[in-house]
C-alpha cells in the first residue's frame, strides 16, 4: 500500500531498520548469560582464525587448556601471571567502585616493588623466611604504592585535577624512577659488587630470609601457591566486607553514584577521595611487593622486564570484565594469567605465536561488547504498518 | 499546513488518539486501557493524582516506553515508535519535568543539541545563525532567555523555557509538558499560559499535564482524568468546576488548599541568620540577609524563582560557604560551609532538587533513608553498618509515610515524585531535628501528596521544629506560613504576618516594587 507518512519531519524509514533499545530492567539472567555468550563467542571467533591459518581449533584449544590448567607445572605458572593481574585487578576496582578512575596502578606496582625490594634487603637476615622482613615487605609495598596514588589523589581533593590524566603520566615517572634506581645510579638497590656487576647493572639479591614462601598442594605433582596469591584472595575479601558492610564502604557507594547527594549528607569528600587513592595504590603496591618477595627476588628495574608485562593496565580490564566484584576480579585475574601464560609456554613450536594475543584480544572485545546486550537491546523494526491494522 | 489522508479513519482533527494503552510495570499496571484523543489547536490538559499513569502515558507517547498493549495515531496515522527520535520526528515533543539539558551548553547550543534536520545538521556550527534563530523564536512567543547564557547559570523556570523552546525550535506540532508550572511563580506562569494559548492558537496541539486544578480550568479547553491507571473522564473545561475535577481525580471530594491555623507554640529563636551574603554562580545571589526562625513556627520565604532563596537555603544547609555573616542555631555559630556541622546542629533540609541532591538515585530505598543516619546507632556500630536495622528502619518509614515502592531494596529512581519526596521527608524528620528547611516541598506533587506534605509542616511545627518554607507557590505559603519574608534580588525586601497578609502587596514585593513599610 501507499500511504506515505504524512507526519511531519523525515518520517518513517521506509524498509525498516536495526534499532538499539535501552533496556527498561536488566535481568538477572543476563549478567550471567552474556559473559558466557561472549566468552563462547571469542572462542568461536578465534576458531576461524584457526581455521584460516590451517589448524585444528580443536587441537588447538586444548592444548591452549593443557598448558594453562592442566599440564604438569601449569597452575603454578598461571598463578605467576594472575597474582599481580589480581592485585592491580583489585586496585582498580576498589577505586573505579566511587568513580575515581586510578590509572595509576602500573607506577603504583613499580613504587611498591621498590619500597618492598628495600625492606627486604634491609630487614631480611640470612635462613629461612622471616615473618618479620616479609611483614616489613607488605607494609613497605602497600605504603610505596599508597603513597604514589596519593599525588594524584591530593591534586584531585584539593585542586580537582583530573586523576585520570595524574594517574596515568605518573606511571612513566615510576617507570623511569625505577630504571634510574639500578641502571643510571648506585643505589641502594644496585648490586656494586662482583664480577657481573662491573660488566652490567644488577640489582642486589634479596636475603633467603626475605623470600616470601609457597604453599605447596600436591596435586599435578606440586603447584606452589605463592604467599601473594594467598594476600590477593584476602584482600579481595577485605575489599568485599569494606564496601558491603562499613559505613566507609556506604559513604563511598553514595560518592559513587551522586557526589552532589554526598556533599549534602554531610560526607567528607575530600578524605574519602584520599582513602580511596590509598587504599587503590596500596593494593597495586603490594602486587609490586608480591613480585620482588614471590618471584623476582630482587628489583627487576630492566625496562623489558617488569615494565614490558603492562600488569597496571591489564589489571584495569580485569577490574571492568569483574564488573568491580572483588571476588569476580581474582577469578578473572586466574583466568587471563591461564591465557597468558598458555600464551608464554605455547609459542613457538607449531603453535602460532600472536593467536594468544589474538584470543586475549577477542575475549576483552566480545565481554565488553557483551555488556552493551545486558543495557540495551537490538531489534530490527519493520516499517511501521500504516494501513494494514484498521483501528476500532 | 500538510494534508492529510487519514488513513486510520480517524476524525482529521484529531492530533494524538491514543487506544487501548496497556503498560505493565513489574508489579504496577501502570496504565490500564487508557483512551487518549486530543484535536488540533488545542490545550488538553492532564489530569491526575502521582501514580496516575500520566508520566507513563506521556513517555509511551514520546517513544520513551512501549505500550504493552493499544494503539497510538498521529494526525490520524498509525504509528509505532521505537525510540524518543520517532516521536520527535512525527513532530512530538516534550518538556520534561526533570529537564534534560546540558548545564556547561549555552541555550542556543542545546537547542540545536540532537537536532539532525536543521543548523545541529552542520558540520560546522555556525553560532550566531542558531542564535538569531533560538531568539526570534523566543521573542515570538514571549519565552525571554538569552541565547548565549549557559544553562547552569539559569534558573529554574528559565531553564524550562529553554525546553520550550527547543520543541518550537523542532517544529514540534505536538507539546508535551509535564507539570510545567511546579517551578514558576504565578505571573511566569500567567506568561507560560499565554505562549501555551498562542501556541494553539497556531494550530499546535498542547497536553498539559497537571495535577493543579485552578491551572487547568485558566489554560485547557480540556482536560482528560487519569486515576489508578485508567482514564476515568473527558470533559470540557468550561463545564468542570475545580471541585468536579478534584472529585474525578482522586474518587472523592477533597477541600481545595485552605489556611489551617496550626498550634503554635511559640518558642525561642532557633535558628538566626545573621546579615549573610552569599555568592552564587553569577555573583552574589543573597545580599545582606538577615531572618529568625522560632521554635514552633513556620516561616516562608516567598519570591520569584532565582532570587537567592535556592543559595540562602544552602547557606544555611552548609552546602554553601556564605562570604559574609553567620548562621546561628540555638544562639550558637554554625561552621560555615560544613553541611554535617549543620546536620549536628539540627538543620534538616529538603533540597529542591530531590533525585540530584536529595538522593542517590541508584541506591537502594533503605540506603536512601539513611543516608544522614547511618553515623547513628540506627544504621550503624562502630565502623560496621547494620544492614538489617537499616532495613528494618526502612521498612518502617515506608509504611508510617505510606511511600508506594516495591520494597526496602528498589532502587531510589524507580519512585515516583511524590514518593521519591517521602523518602526526602522521612529522612528528615526521621534525623528528630530542630529546624526544618524545606524548598519547593511540593513541587510537582499531587493533591493528596501535597495535603500529606502540608500536614507534615505543620506537625513539625507542633512538635517544637521551626520551619523555613522556601516556595514559589503563594497559595501554599498564605495556608501554612505564621510569617512571610519575601525575596527579591538577593535581599529579604518585605516581611509580613501570615494570617493578615495581603497577596497584592506581596506580589508587589516579590515583583521588586518599592514596598510601603
Amino acid at each position: 500500500m501507499l500511504a506515505t507518512p504524512t507526519v511531519g519531519g523525515p518520517a518513517f524509514h521506509p524498509r525498516g531498520r536495526f534499532q538499539i533499545e535501552r533496556r527498561l530492567r536488566q535481568p538477572r539472567w543476563l549478567t550471567v548469560a552474556v559473559p558466557a555468550g561472549s566468552l563462547v563467542f571469542a572462542f568461536f571467533a578465534s576458531g576461524i582464525v584457526l581455521l584460516a591459518t590451517g589448524h585444528d581449533p580443536l587441537s588447538g584449544y586444548r592444548q591452549l587448556v593443557d598448558a594453562a590448567f592442566v599440564n604438569t607445572g601449569a597452575i603454578g605458572q598461571t598463578l605467576v601471571s594472575a597474582t599481580p593481574l589480581a592485585f592491580t585487578g583489585l586496585a582498580a576496582a576498589a577505586a573505579f567502585r566511587m568513580r575515581l578512575f586510578n590509572i595509576g596502578g602500573e607506577g603504583q606496582l613499580y613504587m611498591g616493588a621498590i619500597t618492598a625490594a628495600a625492606a627486604g634487603l634491609y630487614f631480611g637476615g640470612s635462613g629461612g623466611p622471616s615473618a618479620f622482613a616479609i611483614t616489613a615487605m607488605v607494609v613497605g609495598g602497600c605504603a610505596g604504592g599508597a603513597a604514589w596514588a596519593l599525588i594524584p589523589g591530593l591534586l584531585r581533593a584539593f585542586f580537582k585535577t583530573n586523576e585520570i590524566i595524574t594517574s596515568l603520566m605518573l606511571n612513566y615517572v615510576a617507570g623511569y624512577v625505577l630504571t634510574y634506581l639500578v641502571f643510571n645510579t648506585e643505589s641502594y638497590w644496585r648490586q656494586t659488587t662482583g664480577f657481573n656487576a662491573s660488566v652490567f647493572p644488577t640489582s642486589k639479591q634479596l636475603p633467603p630470609s626475605a623470600d616470601w614462601p609457597a604453599a605447596v598442594i600436591h596435586v599435578q605433582g606440586g603447584i606452589a601457591l605463592p604467599l601473594g596469591a594467598g594476600l590477593a584472595l584476602l584482600a579481595a575479601a577485605v575489599l568485599w566486607v569494606l564496601y558491603r558492610r562499613t559505613r566507609f564502604g556506604f559513604e563511598v557507594q553514595v560518592l559513587g553514584d551522586s557526589p552532589r547527594a554526598a556533599q549534602y549528607a554531610g560526607m567528607r569528600t575530600r578524605r574519602k577521595i584520599l582513602a580511596v587513592m590509598g587504599i587503590s595504590g596500596a593494593l597495586a603496591g603490594l602486587g609490586g611487593a608480591s613480585q620482588v618477595g614471590d618471584f623476582s627476588h630482587s628489583l627487576d628495574a630492566d625496562p623489558n622486564g617488569l615494565q614490558k608485562q603492562y600488569y597496571g593496565y591489564a589489571g584495569i580490564v580485569v577490574a571492568a570484565l569483574g564488573r568491580y566484584n572483588p571476588f569476580a576480579v581474582v577469578l578473572v585475574a586466574f583466568l587471563i594469567g591461564g591465557l597468558q601464560n598458555a600464551g608464554n609456554t605455547l609459542q613457538g613450536a607449531d603453535f602460532p605465536s600472536g593467536l594468544v594475543g589474538v584470543i586475549q584480544g577477542l575475549i576483552l572485545f566480545s565481554a565488553l561488547g557483551g555488556e552493551l546486550l545486558v543495557r540495551y537491546r537490538v531489534r530490527f523494526a519493520r516499517r511501521p504498518e500504516v494501513v494494514a491494522v484498521e483501528p476500532a | 499546513m500538510v494534508e492529510r489522508r487519514g488513513a486510520g479513519g480517524a476524525p482529521p482533527t484529531s492530533a494524538v488518539a491514543m487506544r487501548g494503552i496497556t503498560k505493565r510495570f513489574p508489579g504496577v499496571l501502570a496504565n490500564d486501557h487508557v483512551d487518549f484523543e486530543a484535536a488540533a489547536g488545542e490545550v488538553h490538559a492532564l489530569l491526575g493524582e502521582n501514580g496516575a499513569g500520566k508520566s507513563t502515558l506521556s513517555n509511551i507517547l514520546t517513544g520513551l516506553y512501549r505500550p504493552d498493549e493499544g494503539e497510538i495515531c498521529v494526525y490520524g496515522d498509525r504509528v509505532e515508535f521505537h525510540s524518543p527520535r520517532d516521536a520527535l520526528d512525527a513532530g512530538i515533543g516534550m518538556v520534561h519535568q526533570h529537564f534534560r539539558l546540558v548545564e556547561p551548553f549555552t541555550v542556543a547550543e542545546n537547542v540545536v543539541l540532537g537536532d539532525n534536520s536543521g543548523e545541529g545538521r552542520r558540520f560546522r556550527l555556525r553560532r550566531r545563525a542558531i542564535e538569531r534563530q533560538v531568539a526570534d523564536i523566543s521573542a515570538r512567543y514571549g519565552l525571554h532567555v538569552d541565547p548565549r547564557a549557559r544553562i547552569w547559570q539559569l534558573s529554574v523556570g528559565e531553564q524550562q523555557r529553554v525546553e520550550i523552546l527547543k520543541a518550537l525550535y523542532r517544529e514540534a506540532r505536538i507539546l508535551i509538558l509535564d507539570e510545567p508550572t511546579a517551578v514558576l511563580t504565578p505571573q511566569e506562569a500567567d506568561v507560560l499560559f499565554r505562549t501555551l494559548r498562542e501556541m494553539a492558537a497556531e494550530g499546535r496541539t498542547v497536553i498539559f499535564i497537571s495535577h493543579k486544578l485552578h491551572e487547568v480550568k485558566a489554560v485547557a479547553d480540556s482536560v482528560t482524568v487519569l486515576r489508578g491507571g485508567r482514564s476515568v473522564a473527558t470533559v470540557s473545561t468550561a463545564e468542570a468546576t475545580p471541585r468536579s475535577l478534584a472529585a474525578l481525580m482522586v474518587g472523592r471530594e477533597v477541600s481545595t488548599t485552605e489556611r489551617v491555623e496550626h498550634e503554635r507554640a511559640a518558642g525561642e529563636t532557633v535558628l538566626e541568620v545573621d546579615a549573610i551574603t552569599v555568592q552564587g554562580e553569577r555573583g552574589p545571589a543573597v545580599r545582606d540577609a538577615s531572618l529568625t526562625v522560632c521554635a514552633g513556627e513556620i516561616v516562608a520565604i516567598a519570591g520569584v524563582a532565582g532570587n537567592g532563596q535556592r543559595e540562602l537555603a544552602e547557606a544555611i544547609a552548609g552546602i554553601r560557604c556564605p562570604a559574609e555573616g553567620c548562621v546561628r542555631m540555638r544562639g550558637r555559630a554554625v561552621r560555615a560551609g560544613d553541611p554535617r556541622a549543620a546536620i549536628t546542629a539540627g538543620v534538616a533540609y529538603v533540597p529542591e532538587d530531590r533525585l540530584g541532591t536529595g538522593l542517590a538515585p541508584s541506591l537502594s530505598i533503605a540506603a536512601n533513608l539513611a543516608l544522614k543516619a547511618y553515623r547513628e546507632p540506627v544504621a550503624s556500630r562502630g565502623p560496621l553498618l547494620r544492614l538489617r536495622r537499616m532495613r528494618e528502619h526502612a521498612v518502617e518509614l515506608i509504611e508510617r509515610y505510606r511511600i508506594a515502592a516495591p520494597g526496602p531494596a528498589a532502587q531510589a529512581r524507580q519512585l515516583s515524585g511524590g514518593n521519591l519526596q517521602k523518602v526526602v521527608l522521612a529522612r528528615e524528620f526521621s534525623g528528630k531535628p530542630q529546624l526544618l528547611v524545606a524548598a519547593a516541598p511540593t513541587r510537582g506533587l499531587d493533591v493528596g501528596a501535597i495535603e500529606t506534605v502540608h500536614a507534615y509542616l505543620r506537625d513539625a511545627a507542633a512538635e517544637g521544629m521551626g520551619v523555613l518554607l522556601i516556595s514559589e507557590d503563594l497559595d501554599e505559603i498564605l495556608a501554612l506560613a505564621d510569617r512571610i519574608a519575601v525575596m527579591y534580588e538577593g535581599r529579604i525586601v518585605g516581611e509580613f504576618a501570615g494570617a493578615t497578609a495581603d497577596v497584592e502587596e506581596i506580589g508587589l514585593a516579590m515583583a521588586g516594587g518599592q514596598h510601603p513599610r
